[in-house]
């Protein structure tokens, strides 16, 4: 019972007042639409209670784009209280806070929903399959990660956000030095949110492994499904770690034990190693979808098989082990010692071998190709040197020796988001323009894309840049101000300009997703991009049983050859079946919203409450161990008729190739 | 998936959801591994340190502690006399062989509370020192699977008796056996590493 009742709201600053009132009318705003437009049935039936991949692959990137929105808002409310020396905008709590809310945000509840949302869509139909092995448990995946990223979003109204850092070391995040609730959302949501994760790193092994269509073999598999795959076996190593680091914390700071404090014999190092053994898997794990996504992407649009696809395959298994051994070099400067230091600076310089290795696979894929400037290639393109200046001054403060200089400076700073927006944001956009026509059916603008496109690129190397010169003369991360006489204060006003011009990048691509909504031609080809893999061999938008016939895969990009050979491509009404399709399901979202109870009770320390709660979570479980519900049939003549509306319209695809 | 079935593997293989089942509970277990990796890592790091409270030696109670192992490894004998049956197509025997795995595994968990509560008893909380907490949740940690682990058999006997052997319910038996023979497995290390180690260091 932590908490004075006059704490419960946060009150008395009128930003985060402004924030409760918006939420409030938000609030009011839907469910007022929702009763008015008599959408509740519509909503539940057809949204909350889906196991559809696809479904609930678009629920996650909508719920992506909205944090993004709001990581993003963080951002740049930091980046205006930076923009001139001895700036009073936001307190040092509240710049605290909000730092912390922006790391946690844009990794855990942007990068990883946004990739595992294009997963959810693409990968299934990639392998050929109509589902995932484990539909229930992917809605419930997407419930966990939903519960717990709200939970973490109303810190900042309700009880105070975290403010120790995305990081959250020991001992400034247990209880003796922040003493208030606020870090306990930190450990409690993202507690929610991971078992969500590993569940899903779970399925898309099962899936993978076992459910690829007939002829796809291993090394047939595109691009985007191995690091699907990888990205996957990286979750089932590293995500227990950060389970049981939160548990560990929640202990610490709930029930007094002493894993991590000052006193009774902790040890405050062990959080920053155990968060760092998952932490920096983590990376991994946002990153090697994204370069599935590119690999797609670029072979598609040069018109080429990918440069190397087995060194590509080799590179990302390479990378995924070594991922594994690189943790110290987050902490080079809290004592370590030389030999460990040295060891650590040798293992993470030998990543960027096999990251090269990619790198030069795509610039040879692109070599003599007959490349198409679409807006999904332009992401490709400017990620190739983005992401190469985050790489190189990785290898920068990869040096153990080097980095006393560079430790905890903005210099830092720079490269992880030089790494993480080339490497993660370009790609989930690239990803997003090139598989939205398989989504909605129609496709983004690309006038406004390219805006977007240049606006975003634009503003990101403004805002980054400097914060590299700002580091090397000495300016530290996490201060919320600077004084005139550092003469930081060109630089700084520079970047926070450039944060003007990457907000209005985002703006333009939330204005490209309404204006093709409402505008776009939904006229389209299946296969408007020409494309290689499976996912484009059948309706677009994709009908909710995928494919009427699973398709047989002969070589590496099955669909071009299919066309080119013109085989496969036809149905005969003999070849269709009965289809058997899982049944919706509430049971996810209900667990979902215990969860949340549960865990809210959690985070302000009423344990009896809490408990209470997750008896409902029990009982959901034991629910569902007596469910028996074996799906349905969709009957032959429901699947004839679909397959008649779009095989015989203009551009069907196998009248395609160029 | 129904068309996906085959009636030359075992009851709990036949359908190509159920294999897919055990091949994802396999993975679970792989994560599972990673958890209880990362618990030992921690009890190792902290397990000297004792802050001035009691040492290993001081609170260890090896008879009850042999006795806990030994209702442990014996569960994990019947549980594998169950699936063996099972296997054979008894259903009665089945569930026979289930419930003395579960009986052990409550004598085991009955013996682990006694434990805790002993050294709650003689002022070795969890609160105590670093050793302790490590202790406290590296043991609790297992002794909660244990626990859900009864639970959910508990339920799967249920579904076992109401609708008899079926490649669904054949499948839950041997997921939970899994899962059982993987608590068994777990505990080995404990007594290892953290029983027997407190006793001689």
């Amino acid at each position: 019972m932590g908490i004075k009742w006059d704490e419960f709201f946060i009150t008395g600053d009128p930003l985060i007042l402004g924030a409760q009132i918006s939420i409030a009318l938000t609030m009011i705003g839907i469910v007022f639409g929702l009763t008015y437009l008599k959408k509740w049935n519509w909503l539940w039936t057809e949204w909350i209670t889906t196991v559809d991949h696809k479904r609930i692959g678009i629920m996650y990137i909508i719920s992506a784009v909205l944090m993004f929105f709001r990581g993003g808002v963080d951002g740049l409310l930091m980046k205006a209280q930076t923009s001139r020396p001895e700036m009073e905008f936001l307190s040092s709590q509240h710049y605290n806070e909000i730092f912390t809310t922006h790391g946690v945000i844009m990794i855990l509840f942007m990068a990883m929903p946004f990739l595992i949302g294009l997963m959810n869509v693409v990968v299934p139909l990639q392998i050929g399959a109509r589902d995932v092995a484990f539909p229930q448990l992917n809605a419930l995946s997407f419930w966990l990660f939903f519960s717990g990223a709200m939970l973490f979003n109303i810190s900042f109204v309700i009880g105070g956000s975290p403010d120790a850092g995305w990081t959250s070391y020991f001992p400034l995040a247990g209880k003796e030095f922040s003493p208030s609730i606020a870090n306990n959302y930190y450990a409690i949501a993202l507690q929610i949110a991971g078992i969500g994760t590993l569940m899903t790193g779970i399925n898309f092994i099962v899936t993978i492994l076992k459910m690829r269509t007939k002829g796809m073999t291993l090394m047939r598999m595109p691009m985007f499904t191995w690091t699907t795959l990888i990205t996957s076996v990286i979750i089932i190593a590293a995500f227990p770690i950060f389970t049981v680091a939160l548990a560990l914390m929640t202990f610490d700071r709930l029930f007094g034990t002493h894993f991590f404090t000052v006193s009774g014999g902790g040890m405050d190092m062990l959080w920053a190693n155990l968060f760092w053994l998952w932490g920096h898997p983590e990376v991994y794990i946002v990153a090697l979808p994204a370069f599935g996504i590119f690999s797609e992407v670029i072979a598609t649009f040069s018109r080429k098989s990918l440069f190397g696809y087995k060194s590509m395959v080799y590179a990302i298994v390479g990378i995924a082990l070594l991922s594994m051994l690189v943790w110290v070099h987050h902490f080079y400067t809290m004592g370590s010692g030389p030999a460990v230091n040295s060891f650590f600076s040798i293992t993470t310089m030998l990543i960027a071998v096999p990251t090269g290795i990619k790198m030069f696979n795509w610039l040879f894929t692109m070599r003599k190709g007959r490349i198409k400037m679409t807006t999904a290639m332009l992401w490709s393109l400017a990620f190739v040197p983005c992401f190469t200046i985050g790489g190189v001054t990785g290898v920068m403060l990869a040096m153990g020796a080097a980095d006393y200089q560079y430790h905890n400076t903005l210099f830092l700073v720079a490269h992880f988001h030089y790494v993480l927006i080339p490497g993660v944001v370009f790609a989930v956009f690239a990803g997003l323009y090139y598989w939205w026509p398989k989504m909605f059916g129609h496709l983004l603008n690309e006038k406004l894309g390219k805006w977007h496109f240049w606006l975003f690129v634009i503003g990101f190397n403004v805002t980054f840049m400097p914060m590299f010169f700002l580091g090397l003369s000495g300016a530290a991360r996490r201060t919320y101000t600077f004084s005139a006489e550092s003469g930081f204060a060109p630089l700084f006003l520079l970047s926070a300009m450039g944060s003007i011009v990457l907000a209005a990048g985002f703006a333009v691509f939330c204005y490209n997703i309404y204006w093709s909504l409402r505008y776009a031609d939904r006229n389209i080809s299946s296969d408007p991009w020409d494309a290689r893999t499976l996912e484009w061999a059948t309706a677009t938008p994709v009908q909710h049983y995928n494919f009427a016939k699973l398709p047989e895969v002969k070589s590496l990009d099955a669909f071009w050859f299919m066309k080119k050979n013109n085989e496969g491509l036809t149905l005969k009404d003999s070849e269709i079946e009965e289809i058997h399709m899982p049944s919706n399901s509430g049971q996810p979202f209900i667990m979902c919203v215990l969860f949340g109870i549960s865990g809210f009770f959690l985070v302000f320390e009423w344990s009896i409450a809490a408990a209470v709660a997750a008896l409902g979570i029990f009982a959901g479980l034991i629910y569902r161990s007596f469910d028996y519900n074996d799906g349905y049939h969709i009957p032959v003549d429901e699947v004839r008729e679909t397959e008649l509306s779009w095989r015989n319209k203009k551009g069907e695809a196998h009248k395609h190739v160029s | 998936m129904s068309a996906n079935v085959n009636t030359s593997l075992p009851l709990e293989y036949q359908s190509g959801q159920s294999r897919m089942n055990i091949l994802g509970f396999w993975i679970f277990l792989g994560a599972e591994i990673a958890l209880f990796a990362t618990l030992f890592g921690v009890y190792a790091v902290l397990s000297g340190r004792y802050a001035g409270g009691p040492t290993h030696q001081d609170i260890i109670m090896i008879r009850e502690v042999m006795i806990q192992t030994i209702l442990l490894l014996t569960s994990s004998f019947t549980c594998g006399l169950a699936i063996f049956e099972m296997r054979r197509g008894n259903k009665n025997e089945l569930i026979m062989w289930l419930v003395i795995t579960l009986l052990l595994g409550a004598g085991f968990l009955y013996m682990e509370i006694n434990e805790f509560i002993h050294y709650v008893h003689i002022g070795a909380s969890m609160q105590t020192s670093a050793f302790l907490s490590s202790l406290f949740v590296l043991l609790g940690t297992h002794g909660a699977h244990v626990t859900f682990g009864i639970g959910w058999a508990i339920l799967v006997i249920i579904q076992l008796i109401k609708r008899g052997l079926t490649s669904v319910t054949a499948r839950k038996v041997f997921i939970i056996g899994l899962y059982w023979h993987f608590l068994d497995v777990v505990w080995i290390f404990i007594f290892t590493f953290v029983y027997l180690k407190g006793l001689v260091l």
